[in-house]
Parts: structure tokens; sequence; C-alpha cells
């Protein structure tokens, strides 16, 4: 018997022979990062001549650029030759009823409480007509349309609205910025595009309905949301349901814009596949995400919670350009058994009276490896700039290590910076007189957490938090004796 | 109610109990005494279950059950109380969380439903005011930044709240100033009614002035070398340990 992956290898070296870059009709590129792959990927997505060129400009940086290794972790091993950067959508193997899904699966989702229908379209299981997320979206889509916020995925908005793509694309995170960015810029397969006009408040929360939808986006992500003047979005990214995915590395770019007085405010919960106990076969996520308020009295808060992947490495980054513009990021980066996180922020101020908030709680339980990194920087023009960092890190056990890297770069004499750093430890004391009062060391541990996180939690929309406590006591269960 | 049969507990390789035997019933106030370092605190510890004490001999049976055999939850859901004598501070939750939790544990364990929020804080009022706990306290972090003698009020008043059968109360008149000892006092024999049995440690007779035991025992080295009534503190009190101990020295020389 052949199996299927000796039929696409078959097929993928026969296109090779004719040279794959015009044929249209073909669903996985062979392994391999070049430019004909790219021209191929540009082709496919039948992308203006401009967008090409920018995607070559990115590979041309990318071929120039190597792993960075001031980390606070030993790069894994990446073969990016070995990859493939192209796979058409493909349709999930349909299951006929939920008794066809992995139990331990189902048994994460009963903890999360999400909806049966929600769980049915997760996992693939055919969903009725009651929970029709296609619906549901085109639904939103026309309230959205009338009020003219261009919410759709980026291919789509490069169709349909080539001149703001064109516009915005590479202005916050250029090609040339490191080099996951310029891998992206060279090979993104799609994402998201959101564009709210002048004057207008969202009125839902970008994404909620579009969670289980927007799954399949694959593993070079691009982003580009933009608020013009006076405008508010709120956009969710993530799904609490634990996300398996054959790709291990993940290397999205996000970009943010927001003109005057609007305001974006972003939230992701993270729960990629951690790997097994030793870290084995666990997502490397390596985002690069950074949002500029252009405009005076502009805001851009990131809020995350980062509990999946075996590596998490991150710094959604504020660039404070307009006056009195603000910047917040707030954060929770929980590691467990071999699981590393390197993750904080960089602001840096450059008009004047601009502000800044830090908040990061940290948690390291098992052999987990937890850093919080961030720069702080303001400009000779940033007068009277302010900057609140604050930033904890929790302890669970004595195997587990946490580290803080915080970087101050101040150029105006007028700014005022503040840095508070908290460890603490849960203690066996602190369990036992918990324990002692009727409560179990699960529970005592996520009551714990979750009094130590809540202020990041608040950030979240209030059903996206609800999920996100579950999540982290899921994910700390077994931590502790 | 409960058992204690020749219990024998060491910590860290180091033998503390050795050969303790001692019988509550219903509705006793039992005293135990004895000089620092005897093993009082850790005996305590043995019976709520705390995991570095060794159980290497002897039985432990509360209510017919064997306590030795249960995880310290479950012995707190059972009805054993520890006031502890060095309560901790845990930062980010607060006092009143934490109590709703740790009542509706015990309460699912016994398989009632969680107490509804409004009856939660009429029942928290009604508890408040038997140790004079601020309100104030009630929203704060549990423990962190309490003084000494708040931290030992929130024990007595998170006994009231769960009303445990079975109260041991570690120390909690030290580092208590004698109005604060009264209110406490008080607060203890408030919850004395015919069911609950105390356990209260102490090295004072000062406590004991207020609390009337029904019993009380000399604990020293690990064992219990003498037991008697609430004049016996009073002997402790005029004639410290000294006595006790020769008089231990001779029995065992004999
Ligand atoms: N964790 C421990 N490790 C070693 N020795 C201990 C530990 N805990 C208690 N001890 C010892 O056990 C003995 C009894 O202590 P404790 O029960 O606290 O006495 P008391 O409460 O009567 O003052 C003391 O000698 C003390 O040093
Ligand atoms: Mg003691």
């Amino acid at each position: 018997m052949i199996n299927s992956n000796e039929i696409i290898d078959d097929i993928a070296n026969k296109e090779y022979e004719f040279g794959f870059s015009t044929d249209i009709e073909m669903d996985m590129a062979p392994p391999g990062l070049n430019e004909d792959i790219i021209r191929f990927i540009s082709a496919k997505k039948n992308e203006p001549e401009w967008l090409l060129e920018w995607r070559l400009k990115g590979f041309a940086a990318f071929k120039k650029m190597e792993f960075p290794k001031w980390q606070h972790f030993e790069m894994p091993e990446l073969d990016l030759q070995a990859l493939s950067y192209y796979a058409a959508p493909k349709k999930k193997v349909q299951l006929n009823s939920l008794d066809e899904v992995d139990p331990e699966l189902l048994a994460t989702f009963a903890k999360l409480g999400i909806p049966l229908n929600e769980q049915k379209a997760l996992t693939g299981v055919a969903v009725d007509a009651v929970f029709d997320s296609v619906s549901v979206a085109t639904t939103f889509k026309g309230k959205l349309k009338e009020m003219g916020v261009i919410f759709c995925s980026f291919g789509e908005a490069v169709q349909e609205h080539p001149d703001l793509v064109k516009k915005y694309l590479g202005s916050v995170v250029p090609h040339t910025d490191n080099i996951f960015a310029a891998l992206n810029a060279a090979v993104f397969s799609d994402g998201s595009f959101v564009y709210i006009p002048k004057g207008v408040r969202c009125p839902m929360e970008l994404s909620t309905y579009f969670r289980i939808n927007a799954q399949n986006t694959g593993q070079f992500e691009r982003t580009l949301i933009i608020a013009d003047d006076n405008s508010y979005v709120s956009y969710l990214e993530g799904c609490t349901a634990p996300m398996r995915d054959e790709n291990q590395l993940h290397a999205a770019v996000v970009e943010l814009v927001a003109m005057e007085h609007a305001e974006i405010k972003y939230s992701t919960v993270q729960n990629w596949y951690p790997g097994d106990k030793d870290g084995k076969g666990g997502i490397y996520n390596f985002v690069t995400k950074r949002g500029i308020c252009k405009g005076t009295a502009s805001k851009i808060s990131w809020t995350q919670v980062e509990t999946g992947s075996a590596i998490t490495w991150k710094y959604p980054s504020v660039i404070l350009q307009g006056d009195h513009s603000e910047g917040e990021f707030y954060s929770v980066a929980v590691v467990r058994n071999k699981q590393i996180a390197d993750t904080g922020t960089k602001i840096h101020h450059i008009g004047k009276g601009t502000k800044s908030r830090i908040i990061s709680k940290g948690i390291s339980a098992g052999r987990g490896d937890n850093s919080y990194r961030g720069l702080v920087s303001v400009g000779p023009r940033a007068d009277n700039a302010r900057n609140f960092t604050q930033c904890d890190s929790l302890l669970i056990g004595n195997q587990c290590g946490s580290h803080t890297f915080p970087y101050i770069e101040s150029r105006n004499k007028t700014a005022m910076i503040e840095h508070e750093a908290t460890t603490s430890k849960i203690g066996e004391d602190q369990i036992f007189y918990l324990n002692q009062r009727g409560i179990d060391s699960e529970k005592t541990v996520a009551l714990i957490v979750n009094g130590y996180v809540k202020e990041v939690l608040n950030q979240l929309p209030m059903e996206f938090a609800v999920e996100a406590q579950k999540l982290l006591s899921i994910t700390l269960e077994g931590s502790v004796g | 109610m409960l058992t204690i049969k020749n219990l024998h507990a060491e910590v860290e390789g180091k033998k503390i109990l050795k050969g303790i035997n001692l019988e509550i019933n219903k509705g006793e106030m039992h005293a135990i005494m004895g000089p620092n370092g005897s093993g009082k605190s850790s005996l305590a510890s043995v019976l709520a279950g705390r995991d570095n004490y060794t159980v290497t001999e002897g039985e432990v049976w509360f209510n017919g059950k064997n306590l030795l055999d249960m995880a310290p939850e479950d012995r707190a859901r059972e009805g054993v109380f520890l006031a502890f004598q060095y309560p901790v501070e845990i930062p980010g939750v607060s006092n009143l969380n934490f109590l709703k939790t740790a009542l509706n544990e015990i309460r699912a364990y016994k398989g009632l439903p969680a107490l509804e929020a409004r009856e939660f804080l009429k029942l928290t009022k009604e508890k408040q005011q038997l140790v004079d706990f601020h309100s104030n306290l009630m929203n704060r972090s549990l423990n962190e930044g309490f003084s000494g003698g708040e931290k030992k009020r929130n024990e007595i008043f998170q006994l009231a709240m769960l009303d445990p059968q079975l109260a041991i109360l570690d120390e909690t008149d030290s580092g208590l100033d004698i109005d604060a000892l009264r209110i406490v006092s008080n607060g203890v024999n408030k919850l004395r009614d015919g069911e609950k049995s105390f356990v209260v440690i102490t090295h004072y007779q000062r406590l004991l002035e207020y609390i009337i035991p029904d019993f009380v025992h000399v604990l020293y080295n690990g064992r219990i070398i003498k037991t008697g009534t609430k004049e016996l503190a009073l002997e402790l009190e005029e004639r410290g340990y000294d006595w006790l101990k020769e008089e231990l020295h001779l029995k065992e020389s004999v």
C-alpha cells in the first residue's frame, strides 16, 4: 500500500520537474524555502505585483539574518528548509459524533465549560443548525459593514482593500525587523484584517464569534488592525481550548495602528500544545507583535494570557509616537513541565506626555523557566513621559526558574519611570493551611493563582476572563504534591 | 470522639512523639500544657496531617474512622480544626473568598449545597461579632499584614464559621494582650455547645482562668506525664515543671 505521504511526495516531485510556480492546482508545496516557493504562494493567492515584491524583499532580508543569541533559553534546532511553506486549507476529517473524539480532549473541554456545539465544531464533528458559525459570522459582518468596519481575512483584504493594505503593511513591523518577521513577510499564509473608520466604536469584541473559523490560519499568520481617528476596537485572539497543530514553528506578525484619539485593545489567550512532560513536540511560538500610537492621545493595550507552547517568545510592544498617547501591557505567562517563556514588552516613549503601564505576572511550576524581559525607552522629545512597571514572579515547587530583565533607557530628564518587582513562592505551609480548612491542594493553588493574576484577567472581556481563569487552574493541575 | 493510642511520630528522623494516649469525649475541654519543645505543636500537626511528620506507631480514631488514613483536607471536612500557632499569610486571596471556599468544600463533602451569598454573609456577620473581628479585615488578603492579635482572632473566627467537631487551639493565647485574650476566650466559651470538643494547647495558666478545662494534661518529652483537672494548671503555675520532671525521673529509675 502506498501511504498518503508518498503520494504527496510523488506529486510534489513531479510538479517540481515542471516548475510549480505557475501551477495553481497544487495543494501542498514541497519542503524548502526559495524564491520560487514565494512566487508560488503569491500566485496561489492571486496577489498584486507589489505584494510579491514585498515578500521577496522579506526573503532577501531573511537570508542575511541569523537567529538571535540573547534569549534566555537554548535555541532549538530549526531546519527551515525542511518545512513546507504552502498548504491549501485542509478540510477537517468529519466525524459523526463526539463519541469519536479523544476522551481526554473532551474532558478538558468539559472542565473549561465549552458549550457542546462549540466542542463539536472544534473537533470537526458535524454541527447542527443551532450553532452555525458561518451564518453567525455573516450576520455580524452585515452589521459591521453598515458601520463601515472592515473585518475580513488578510487574503480578502489584499483583494478588496489593496490600498489600505499597501499603506500599512510592514509599517509597524517592517520586513527587516527580525529573522522571524522577515520569514513571515516572505511566506505569510493568512490572518485577519481590521479597519475601523473615523469616529466608529466597534460594537462587539471582534473575533469572539469567529474563533472556530479562525483556527486553521496556519503557522505564519499575519494580522493588521487599523483604528482611524476617534475609533475604538477590542480584538480577541486565540482560544482557550487546547490547540494542537502539526506545525511546530509559529512565527506570526501582528501590527496595530491607532490614529488620533483611537483605542485598540488586543487580547490573547494562547494555549498551544506545550509538548509532553519533557517538552517534546510542543509548539515554538515566536511572534512579533507591535502597535503604534500614531495619533495624539491614542491608546494601545495588549493583554496576554500565555499558558501553552513549548517555547513562548514574544514582546508585544507599543511605539508611543503621538503626544499624550498611552500604551499598556498586561501579561500572565505560565510555564510547567519543561516549558519556556521569554516574554515581556517594549514601550518606546517618543511623544510628549506619553504614558505606559506594564503589569507582568509570571508563574513557574515543574521545571518550567519563565523570563520577563522588558524595555522602557524614553526619547529626548518625550517630556513628562511616565511609566509604571510591576513585574511579579510566582514559583510553585523547587525546580522551576524565574528571571527578570528590565531595561530602561531614558534620554529625557523629565521622565518618571517606576519599576516594582516581587518574587513569591507558594509554600508548603500555605498549602497545608488551606488543606486544614478543607480545601484540597489543587483548589488551593487555583485560589492563590487566581488572586495573583486578578489584575491582568480583569483586563479581559468577562467571558474570556472566566475561561482564562479555568484554563490556568487546568494548566497547573498536578503541579503540587 | 477522639482516641489516640500509643502514638509515636518523628520528623526528619528525630523522634518527637513517644507514645501518646488520650481519649476525648464529646463536649469536653482538654488543656495540654508543657515546656517549650515538648511536642505540643507536633501533636497538633500529626492530628491535622502535616506530611513532614511520620507516624511510626500507634493509632488515632475519630468518630470511628481512622484519622491517620485521611488526607489533611478530609480530616478538616470530617470536623478536625486546628487554630495555628503561627497562621500563614496568603497574599491575593481575600479572607472572604477563602472562607466561602472552605465552607463550601466542607459542605460539599457532607453532601450539602453551597451556601447562598446572602446566607453566607449573614453567617459571617454573626460570627464576626463573636471575636470582635473587624469587617474591614474580611476583604483583605488572608492574614496579610495582620497584627499578631488579628491573626489569632481570625483563627477563632474561622473556627466559628466552619463549626468543626474537634477544635485544637495551638497557643492561641500567645501574643495576645489581656483585652484580646478576654475577647478570644469569650468567643471560645460561646462556642462550647456540649457537642464540640476542644484541645487547648498553652503553656500559661492565664488562659485557663477564662477557659475552664475539664482535664489538664502535661506533655513532656513526647509523652503525657500527668493528667489532672484545672487545679493541676494552678499547681504548675506555682511550682513550674521541674517537680514533675523529677517525679518522672524517680519513676523511671525505679
Ligand atoms: N520540622 C522539624 N524538624 C526538626 N525538628 C522539629 C521540627 N518541628 C519540630 N521539631 C522539634 O520537635 C520538638 C517538638 O517541637 P514542638 O512540637 O514545636 O514543641 P512545642 O509545641 O511543645 O513547643 C522540638 O524539639 C522541635 O525542635
Ligand atoms: Mg508549639
